[in-house]
């Protein structure tokens, strides 16, 4: 017998702290890899965390409804066999893109991640004290001392009794993400214009003879050629971890997503690069019905490893993003719009498309940014046949 | 009335010599010349030379020869002039005294009591001022006291007679002069807790010995800037009073130990990590101790103050344990 | 099998939209305003909703149809055209 802690994973750089919602295990229970064992609630929704092991639940040791930090152990488990098989999930998110065979003889941590912003300094009786006044000790100012004490807890708990805001948790969860990204990452952007005529009209005959129920949209054909294009540019396509990029063999795209009402999340679309332009569209049609109504899971949410967002239906030209930590790169792309454009000598009208990239300048320069993109467009135009 | 509390170490031992006919007291200079510390002086009148015994100067001998009447029956007192002498006696207080029980499966017991003068400030350098009662704290099968009081100087001795395993009594140089009101409602005390000497809502003050009076200036200075500090008097440094320990930190959550000894692997350790292990939830900021500079005690005054804990850094600590420093 | 009502197919219209967008739901929308703007759908929001209507009526709209569904009014006299027997 092997006992395992499973702790609070990390989904994301700026999360640190998540909520126990609902435990879809029982203690005796055995459980497979990659099994859905405990719904958390954090800034960004409401997430299933997966279990990487083979393994029997020993116990559960956060009650469902408490909220504990990143790291903390919520449940014991008995890993029989110890060995992973080769099956199941692969290498586990974010925090080891490293290029480690998926085989590797090392058994898979659970995705607990060291979170990478700031630890909360709180002393054990002030996150006992917050713990029972509902308060988030993450948003509780500390005093001169610097740590946050029972009595910080307890003021913060009177000037602020109404309840926790989950749309400005999550503000506040993109504003640590964002301000960290500006604060730490070099940026360097790069922009293109492209022709997409053909590619849209590849895409209309594509959906020609389609039910609306596998109608592909635009969307899904740059995420694709992004992916692709990701898989072959290393510096672009991982994370920057302690000082190191760490490149990923796998893409897992992030798909920018806005949610209903205001607020943002990037779940991934994992093995991007694998997938054709049908492939690509079913699962950005599967993450994004996860975003509004929940059930995204631990693993969608930590493994991204590059990042698309899209801002074209909004009528923007173009889009100067900011990198989602601890990410290479992200790749935006404005609205297609008709454009006088030169072929073969001669003014036409075409559809153009601007694309842009936003890159760790620690991990790449512009040159490697700017062939990047060009296979970005090279893998839009034409698109293959699928 | 007034009295002192090297007076009160001799009404001590006065009530242990009449009232327990086996007891004597043995040690340097405790007969003709009264004591080191002039607690015995006199005593050699009343009680004659069997009961109030000079011995050579030699800790092992007179220490073990201690041993060896408490194993046969009697009750004696052996006074070692400071702490820093015992150390010649140890191989007598840990080898024998503290262990012939356990060896004799029981047989055997050790009803010694030693006395000896611990700590600084009297200018008595280094091989004369060290702080050694942390270290017997470390020692099984003895138990440790540490008079603070008047109180405490006059009825721990009698208490500690009444025992049947060796006790060391540990009374710092610099309380003998301390002056004031016996409470003529003691008439003893035990030997087995910690003592609440102040009560405060901010922070626990962990101390004994000589560093209590200091510590208590501390508090009335803190109460002036609104710092409500409690004091608590350990008194039995063996075995440790937990239960005070994790009292006062429920009341408190902040804690300062403050130790004549030296920091590392001292007592003052050892308190802070019962602290953590019995009240960590407890805790509102990290445990902290003020302690004696990590240097032989100095000679010249001003040194000597400079390493020992004072009001003016124990008052310091404590504003910073409360984040106000 | 009866041919719906205008009110039936404007109730499955909206069914299907506020499904996708929920903050929606209970809200009266306007009969001749582009519900993508006036909800704020993209494109996979709207996609959703033809989906849905495929589920409701059984009704496939082509892609080339599309834009005669972004009011309310408008989806519902195509939805009644294409349901006419």
């Amino acid at each position: 017998m092997a006992e395992l802690a499973f702790a609070m994973p990390a989904l994301g750089a700026d999360m640190e702290r998540g909520r126990v919602v609902r435990w879809r295990v029982k203690p005796g229970d055995t459980i497979g890899r990659g099994q859905v064992i405990v719904e958390v609630e954090t800034d960004k929704g409401l997430i299933d965390v997966e279990c990487f092991h083979d393994a029997t639940v020993m116990a559960l040791l956060v009650p469902e409804g408490v909220e504990v930090a990143v790291g903390a152990v919520i449940a014991r488990l008995d890993v029989a066999g110890a060995a992973p098989t080769a099956e199941g999930p692969r290498a586990p998110p974010a925090t080891e893109p490293a290029r480690l065979p998926p085989t590797s003889a090392a058994p898979a941590m659970p995705p607990v991640a060291t979170p990478l912003g700031a630890r909360v300094i709180a002393s054990p009786l002030a996150r006992r004290r917050a713990a029972a006044l509902g308060v988030d000790v993450a948003t509780v100012a500390p005093g001169t001392s610097g740590r946050i004490s029972a009595e910080d807890v307890e003021r913060a708990a009177a000037t602020s009794t109404r309840e926790r805001d989950p749309k400005e948790a999550m503000r506040r969860a993109i504003a640590a993400a964002m301000a960290k990204s500006k604060r730490e990452i070099p940026h360097y952007y790069l922009w293109q214009s492209v022709d997409v005529t053909d590619a849209l009209a590849w895409l209309t005959a594509h959906n020609a003879r389609r039910p609306v129920t596998e109608r592909v949209l635009f969307g899904a054909l740059v995420a694709r050629a992004v992916a692709r294009a990701a898989a072959a540019a290393p510096e672009m396509n991982g994370a920057y971890l302690e000082g190191a990029v760490r490149s990923s063999l796998e893409v897992h795209l992030g798909f920018a997503t806005a949610q209903r009402g205001g607020g943002l999340v990037a779940p991934a679309l994992l093995d991007a690069h694998t997938l054709d332009v049908d492939a690509m569209m079913s699962a950005i049609a599967d993450v994004v019905a996860r975003v509004k109504s929940g059930g995204l899971k631990s693993r969608e949410m930590s493994a991204g490893t590059i990042t698309l967002t899209a801002l074209g239906e909004l009528g923007v030209d173009g889009v100067l993003p900011v990198i989602q930590p601890p990410q290479l790169a992200i790749v935006g792309a404005g609205r297609v719009t008709e454009r006088p454009w030169v072929v073969g000598g001669a003014v036409v009208v075409r559809s153009v498309l601007t694309l842009s990239l936003a890159a760790d300048h620690r991990a790449s320069d512009g040159h490697r940014g700017a062939r990047f993109l060009q296979n970005i467009v090279k893998n839009l135009v034409p698109p293959e046949a699928p | 009335m007034t009295i002192n509390y090297r007076e009160c170490c001799k009404l001590a031992l006065r009530q242990c010599l009449d009232e327990e006919p086996r007891a004597f007291l043995m040690g340097e200079d405790v007969g003709a010349y009264g004591g080191c510390y002039a607690v015995s002086k006199g005593l050699l009148d009343v009680y004659g030379p069997d009961r109030i015994r000079d011995t050579p100067l030699s800790e092992s001998a007179f220490v073990g020869v201690g041993i060896g009447a408490a194993m046969n029956g009697m009750r004696p007192i052996v006074e070692v002039m400071t702490c820093n002498f015992s150390l010649l006696a140890l191989d007598q207080i840990i080898n024998n005294a503290a262990t012939l029980r356990h060896m004799s499966g029981g047989q055997l017991g050790v009803p010694l009591v030693i006395r000896m003068a611990t700590g600084a400030g009297r200018q008595l350098a280094a091989q004369h001022s060290h702080s050694f009662e942390g270290w017997y704290a470390h020692i099984p099968g003895v138990r440790i006291l540490a008079p603070a009081t008047l109180e405490d100087a006059r009825f721990m001795l009698p208490a500690a007679l009444k025992e049947p395993d060796p006790v060391l009594l540990f009374e710092h140089v610099f309380l003998y002069a301390m002056e004031g009101e016996l409470d003529a409602s003691v008439r003893a005390v035990d030997i087995e807790h910690a003592a609440l000497r102040r009560r405060g809502t901010h922070l626990s003050i962990l101390t004994y010995g000589a560093s209590l009076q200091k510590s208590l200036s501390a508090a009335d200075a803190l109460a002036a800037e609104g710092i409500d500090a409690e004091v608590i008097d350990l008194r039995v440094l063996r075995p440790l009073d937990d239960a005070a320990l994790v009292d006062t930190v429920k009341r408190t959550h902040r804690v300062l130990v403050v130790d004549e000894g030296w920091k590392s692997g001292g007592l003052s350790a050892e308190l802070m990590a019962r602290v953590c292990e019995l009240a960590f939830d407890e805790l509102d900021a990290p445990p902290t101790r003020v302690c004696t500079a990590e240097v032989p005690i100095p000679y010249p005054k001003h040194l000597e103050d400079a390493a020992l804990p004072q009001a003016a850094t124990i008052a310091a600590a404590a504003r910073r344990v409360c984040g106000r420093g | 099998m009866s041919v719906p009502t205008d009110d039936e197919l404007r109730r499955a219209l909206v069914d299907a939209i506020t499904t996708v967008a929920p903050d929606a739901r209970g809200a009266s929308i306007p009969g001749d305003v582009d519900v993508r703007e006036h909800l704020e759908l993209d494109s996979m929001d709207f996609l959703r909703v033809l989906v849905g209507l495929k589920e409701r009526l059984g009704v496939d709209v082509p892609e080339a149809d599309a834009p005669r569904l972004v009011t309310l009014d408008g989806a519902v006299a195509y939805l009644r055209a294409r349901l006419a027997p």
